[in-house]
């Protein structure tokens, strides 16, 4: 069982700066993410393109926010359940919360923070009858260890970033890749393009395009695939794999979160802004763009400061008989739970003589 | 001129007959949204840039369409229940030319 003071559902930026806020009050953080890295919409969605209304930041890329949002709470050495989606929440006697994720993983907590964002993020499946059973059994969605695929015959199937990203990984690593697109050109960085061009004149990767999976064969794990191509069944081919993984990118789904009895309107979590974002369970509150209250903007400086004011309500809920009071980190300083200790030089002094 | 007449029909098979301002910039994706005729977070998840294919409609009269971009060929290409007249509503702008245009959202991802 993991325990923490604020478990933090969803490791976007909102949640991600709420471990900064929540170690400034030293109250200490673990996060759960559904995607197996650490950075919402901004790392998955659109981590190459600028942002332009970061304060302080004329412009700043998505990936550079969620990396320098790392750095910042590194002090605080925040745990993280990563590629794990939050299931069911459970409420015991001494007001603590169990979260469990679909995994199984356990996590205890005083007070939890959905920071969901649009939902975890799930993996868009493409339309293969028998796909289902092979799950977990040769067919993968996302790669979280590379190395399960050391000497293994994999096909990825996808014309995006990620599946001409692993690709190349993977080249390395299994006995045979293979990749397959509905189209001859690719949708990813040009430097990526490029690559697979030359690992596939080198025979490292074995290209097909445009053609697409249409069937998978096997007893318990996956053996083979039948890949159509140029739409004709005709000329359909059938290659053994040990794996196959389809990366047709991903999309949000509120998913169990909607059943955990918090009051839910279009498709957003209500919680109390004149006050603390918490909802309608006292201890469970709800940051950034998953929250919902009159006037809400889906911005990441929302979410910042939804983050702000919840840490400060949580620690009144974990410390009922402690009060706090807000000091500035120029004053303070940041101090780290690794030891570290941040802040401004002091001013010296000297005799005038 | 400054609003257009659009006739959507939403996932649930209703059709709306909608005005749509064509001084404010806005593309088809976005009417659907400021109409609320599909639940938040399902359509216009990247914002509309082309690289999500929430917003897939079909279209349906034969208005003059603007071509499709490289990207807009591309999400497509890997997007479900494509047909012939699948459009990315981000990647349609609103003008005066599109009056009467009428349209039928795809349905939402598996
Ligand atoms: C293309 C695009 C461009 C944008 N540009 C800007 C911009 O210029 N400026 C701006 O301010 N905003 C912009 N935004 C919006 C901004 O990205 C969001 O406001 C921000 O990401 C919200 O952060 P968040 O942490 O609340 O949620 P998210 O970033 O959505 O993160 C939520 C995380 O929670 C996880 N999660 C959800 N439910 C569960 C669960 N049950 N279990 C485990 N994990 C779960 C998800 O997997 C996800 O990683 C843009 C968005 C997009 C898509
Ligand atoms: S809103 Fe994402 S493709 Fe149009």
């Amino acid at each position: 069982m993991i325990k923490t003071d604020i478990l933090i559902i969803g490791a976007g930026p909102t949640g991600l700066f709420a471990v900064f806020e929540a170690g400034l009050l030293q109250l200490r953080c673990h996060l759960i993410d559904a995607l197996p890295q650490p950075g919402g919409q901004c790392a998955e969605i659109y981590p190459k393109k600028p942002i332009y209304d970061i304060p302080g930041f004329p412009e700043i890329l998505a990936g550079e926010l969620v990396d320098n949002l790392m750095e910042q709470i590194k002090p605080f050495q925040p745990g993280f359940t990563l590629g794990e989606r939050a299931e069911t929440v459970e409420k015991l006697e001494d007001g603590t919360f169990i979260v469990t994720t679909n995994k199984g993983t356990e996590h205890q907590a005083p007070v939890v923070a959905i920071a969901g964002g649009l939902g975890s993020f799930e993996p868009r499946k493409p339309m293969i009858p028998n796909l289902k059973q092979f799950e977990d059994k040769g067919v993968a969605y996302m790669i979280k260890e590379p190395e399960m695929y050391r000497n293994k015959r994999v096909l990825i199937a996808g014309g995006g970033d990620s599946a001409l990203d692993w690709a190349i990984f993977l080249a390395d690593v299994a006995s045979e890749v293979t990749l397959v697109h509905r189209r001859n050109e690719f949708r990813g960085a040009l430097d990526s393009v490029e690559k697979v061009q030359e690992l596939k004149n080198l025979g490292k990767v074995n290209l097909i395009t445009p053609a697409e999976v249409v069937g998978l064969e096997g007893n318990k794990y996956l053996e083979a695939v039948t890949v159509r191509k140029n739409s004709k069944a005709s000329e359909d081919l059938r290659i053994e794999v040990d794996a196959f993984i389809p990366l047709f990118g991903l999309s949000p789904k509120l998913g169990p979160i909607a059943d955990w009895g918090l009051e839910i309107e279009k498709n957003a979590i209500k919680v109390d802004n004149s006050l603390d974002y918490q909802t309608n369970i006292p201890g469970i509150y709800a940051i950034g763009d998953v929250n919902t209250y009159p006037g809400k903007l889906k911005l990441i400086l929302c979410g910042f400061h939804e983050a702000t004011l919840m840490c400060q309500s949580a620690y009144q809920r974990i410390h009922p008989d402690k009060k706090y009071v807000m000091k500035y980190t120029t004053v303070g300083g940041v101090t780290g739970f690794d030891g570290s200790k941040k802040e401004a030089p002091k001013a010296v002094v000297k005799a005038i003589d | 001129m400054s609003d257009i007449k659009i006739k959507i029909t939403d996932r649930e098979g209703v059709l709306h007959e909608v005005d749509a301002p064509t001084d404010m910039n806005m593309n088809l994706m976005e009417v659907v949204r400021s109409y609320e005729l599909a639940p938040e977070g399902t359509i216009g998840i990247c914002g509309g840039m082309a690289m999500c294919a929430s917003c897939q409609c079909y279209v349906q009269s034969d208005h003059e369409l603007p071509e499709k971009s490289d990207d807009e060929e591309a999400m497509l290409s890997e997007a479900f229940f494509v047909k012939e007249n699948s459009r990315l509503g981000c990647q349609i702008h609103i003008t005066e030319e599109l009056d009467g245009l009428e349209i039928e959202l795809a349905p939402e991802e598996p």
